[in-house]
């Protein structure tokens, strides 16, 4: 019961495709991971390095700029 | 037919059991134990640094660390200080990119987020500091 699916020649074909669909859907998760993850990376700077300079809550003063002229 | 939609709700199965995974993917693991004492030790720098910052005796680099800039603005008994401080600074701030990098699997991207890094010290720097554009020109904030 449990493998009966891909006894019938005709459900081996669409077995194959399903497979597949399966296959391509895993390597898209993969893709995902292999691209440098450029927000997530900005998101966790801008974490380590409020603690590291203690910008939250204005401990620091005149730390927290709203980004100025120069770049 | 049976079969084949038995088929699919296991690949939906499949998806789903790895979804988890699509999840993490959206941050990055930053919560290592090398990285939290990178962090801490930092911090603690942080104290001893600010001044040197602020009087721009040392600046943002474009590469994500710092540098002296200029030794004449820190008062010549505190450059020796200024000096191992900077370097401890750096050698924190390369372990750290290259844990970020390693606590993802991903040990390639330590250049990129190295980057990222540079940007974010500099947007974040309190106006005064001195920083380097891309060119590698000291700027004042």
């Amino acid at each position: 019961m449990s493998s009966q699916w891909f006894n019938s020649e005709g459900n081996m074909k669409k077995t194959t495709l399903a497979a597949a669909l399966l296959g391509s859907v895993m390597a898209g998760c993969v893709t995902i991971n292999i691209y440098f993850p450029a927000a997530a990376a900005e998101k966790a700077a801008d974490k380590i390095i409020d603690e590291i300079w203690q910008l939250k809550q204005g401990t620091k003063p005149q730390a927290d700029q709203p980004q100025g002229e120069k770049k | 037919m049976i079969s084949t939609s038995r088929f699919f709700s296991l690949l939906f199965l499949a998806i789903f059991s790895w979804a988890p995974l699509a999840q993490a993917a959206a941050d990055l693991e930053i919560n290592t134990p090398a990285i939290t004492s990178l962090k801490q030790s930092m911090q603690q720098r942080y104290g001893d640094l600010a001044g040197f910052y602020a009087s721009g005796a040392v600046g943002l680099t474009n590469d994500g660390l710092v540098a002296v800039r200029d030794p004449a603005a820190a008062p010549l008994a505190q450059r020796q200080t200024m000096n191992s401080l900077v370097a401890a600074e750096n050698q924190d701030r390369q372990a750290m990119y290259r844990e970020i990098a390693r606590a993802n699997n991903h040990p390639e991207w330590e250049a990129e987020v190295r980057s990222t890094f540079a940007q974010r010290w500099i947007g974040k720097a309190a106006a005064g500091w001195w920083y380097q554009n891309a060119g590698g020109a000291w700027i004042k904030k």
